[in-house]
């Protein structure tokens, strides 16, 4: 260990967050376009050609605004919570693998900050220890609203992180390994989406749960709860949040690419280690735009039908899809035969389609009960 | 004075420091806090004694859900903070006097007997640092299989137990 | 490596923490977390001793006791829970009747 070892570390490192920090501000004017162009709007188009620097002058915005904190607050919490926040937020991110890897000065530089052989479990306890900052903020403000987002947030995120980790395991199960270059690698013939694509659909509601995303926003629901955890925060603090929650998006999207579109897998990777970051942030950016696409489409749903969502639906479809992945990879290879690997999408799609069935009916007869 | 000693040493005072204050701190949500950076380094110490998994697991169950649960109690009962009670007032000299014997006693026996456990050595299943996690599934699921489904039984319960204290009895 | 000693001193030391909470707070949620604390002592004195003996047989040990111990605490966080709605209060020294 040379201390050109640590150097590469301590670079890739910075060069990661620093991705992050600008993938954040640019994901807010994607967001905005994206939306105003939903909405037949045309969204900020001023500062700056095409309004490119419209991030920019609302970060200056932010800095020059008073901070306050309420009297009444946990004054340490309150303001260590942003940051335990953001933390998590950055370094989930140090396990996805962004490329193979290029030659520089003799070196071999590999386009991932690291590689452990719990990657996945490694995404799943920092997703675990992300609700610390809401719920803390939530609680800290010692104001009503805000508290209440706090522990919906806290609920919500703990029951949607069953069915996350039920959709890693799918994934798990494909790939036969936890280590995330090895999942990357093993959807070099086909994207694990192609294989289970209710798995990829799990982790794609569940994931929105986890960063209260719209529909899922109920922690910040405006109209319920001024908004939420972050009611008594504003400037820089504020920023935080809204910094945390795009990244979480950002992370989130990479981490589906990862799992289940094939990483930085595409035409010619092999010969061009640029084209692995290139087309990991193709996958990215039309994955966001699908994040955006839904919260432009969905008004939240209510409290209680998204707990009961997460328990009566989602953990038990999830469940089923391990079973049937499992099931499906065990016979494929004790009889030999790829048909029943091949079972895997269609069964799977047949256990999706009997839960939707089932919220259909029970939705149809709450409304005969009702008229 | 090695990297690791070095290390194990500030983790260690950082994990005895956050016990201490889990213990005294008045207000229940700043315990509830420290136990969890207290989780959370003696997970860094699983991770320098070479298991990955445990120390993962550590942080998802422990950190992750189990404190997460302990605050959400803590705020929905709005009991962060009780007063203080003289119901036994000998009691809390008698803890500190019996803790004192305990911890006595306990580093005195270590001491006089570290000799022998650090001269074990008998590798009967040999732990490598990258693929170990194989290999401890493999006994997981052939040696300790019992242990296992009677562990998943026991899960079960604690759910359907703690849904059954919990619910609203229907009128 | 740092001697095992040193694992297992320290995991004496947090083990001794947690009694003492069980023995001298009120407020059954701390009592439990120090229980918490002590089951994390012995998990690491368990993963300390498995690391020695190159062996998996603590690491799963430890594996079990999460497991149970979060089975632990949803059944002592629901009592808890039950305990406040009938008594208004969880301070242990008022839980001195078993009628609810």
């Amino acid at each position: 260990m040379d201390w050109t070892f640590w150097l590469e570390w301590v670079l890739k490192g910075f060069v990661l967050c620093l991705v992050l920090l600008t993938g954040f501000a640019y994901l807010t004017y994607y967001e905005r376009r994206a939306l105003a162009r939903m909405q037949n709007r045309i969204g900020p188009n001023r500062a700056g050609p095409q309004g490119l620097l419209q991030p920019i002058a609302d970060a200056v915005k932010l800095f020059f605004k008073e901070e306050l904190t309420p009297a009444r607050a946990y004054k340490i919490v309150f303001f260590l919570a942003p940051i335990v926040t953001v933390v998590p937020s950055l370094i989930i991110a140090a396990v996805i693998p962004w490329g193979t890897s290029f030659q520089l000065f003799g070196r071999t530089i590999t386009l991932y900050v690291a590689d452990i052989n719990v990657g996945v479990l490694y995404l799943m306890s920092i997703a675990s220890i992300a609700v610390y900052g809401i719920v803390l903020a939530g609680w800290s403000s010692n104001n009503k609203y805000a508290m209440l987002g706090g522990m919906r947030s806290s609920a919500q995120m703990i029951s949607y992180e069953l069915a996350l980790g039920l959709s890693f395991v799918t994934a798990i199960l494909l790939a036969n390994s936890m280590r995330m270059i090895d999942i990357v690698n093993a959807q070099s013939s086909w994207w694990f989406v192609v294989i289970q694509p209710v798995g990829a659909l799990i982790f794609w509601i569940a994931t929105l749960a986890e960063v209260n995303r719209a529909p899922f926003d109920m922690p910040e629901a405006e109209q319920e709860l001024t908004a939420g955890y972050h009611a008594e925060y504003s400037g820089m603090k504020f920023a935080l949040f809204f910094m945390a929650e795009y990244q979480k998006m950002i992370v989130i999207c990479a981490i589906l690419a990862t799992l289940f579109f094939g990483g930085y897998l595409g035409p010619f990777v092999d010969k061009f280690w640029f084209l692995g970051p290139v087309y990991m942030f193709a996958k990215v950016f039309i994955l966001l735009f699908f994040m955006i696409w839904v919260r432009a489409t969905w008004p939240r749903i209510r409290y209680d039908r998204l707990m009961s969502f997460g328990w009566k639906v989602l953990v038990p479809l999830a469940l089923a899809v391990v079973f049937i992945t499992a099931t499906g990879i065990l016979l494929a290879q004790e009889l030999n035969n790829q048909l029943y690997f091949w079972a895997i999408p269609f069964v799977s799609i047949v256990a999706a389609g009997i839960a939707v069935m089932m919220i259909y009916r029970e939705l149809r007869r709450k409304a005969y009960e009702r008229a | 004075m090695t990297v690791d000693l070095i290390l194990f040493l500030i983790l260690a005072l950082v994990s005895v420091s956050t016990a201490l204050g889990m213990l005294l701190s008045r207000n229940t949500v700043y315990s509830a806090l420290f136990l969890v950076l207290n989780f959370v380094t003696v997970a860094v110490f699983y991770l320098l004694l070479g298991a990955p998994f445990i120390a993962m697991a550590q942080v998802t169950v422990y950190a992750g859900a189990i404190m997460v649960l302990f605050l959400f109690v803590i705020m929905l009962l709005g009991t962060e903070v009780l007063p203080a009670s003289n119901i036994l007032p000998w009691q809390k000299p008698l803890a500190g006097g019996l803790a004192a014997v305990l911890a006595v006693e306990a580093i005195y026996l270590l001491l006089v007997r570290a000799r022998s456990v650090a001269q074990v050595t008998s590798p009967d299943v040999a732990i490598n640092s990258m693929d170990n996690l194989r290999e401890m599934g493999k006994v997981l699921f052939s040696t300790y299989l019992l242990p296992f489904e009677v562990t998943s039984i026991l899960l079960l319960v604690a759910m359907v137990g703690a849904i059954v204290l919990t619910k609203k009895e229907k009128a | 490596m740092v001697p095992v000693n040193y694992y297992i001193i320290l995991s004496a030391i947090l083990f001794t923490i947690g009694a003492v909470g069980v023995l001298i707070r009120r407020n059954p949620l701390v009592i439990f977390m120090s229980v918490e604390l002590m089951l994390n002592a012995a998990n690491l004195a368990m993963v300390a001793f498995s690391s020695v003996y190159k062996s998996f047989s603590g690491q799963i040990f430890v594996f079990f006791v999460i497991a149970v111990a979060a089975a632990e605490v949803a059944v002592g966080l629901a009592l808890i829970v039950e305990i406040f709605k009938t008594k208004h209060n969880i301070n242990v020294d008022e839980m001195n009747s078993l009628k609810g």
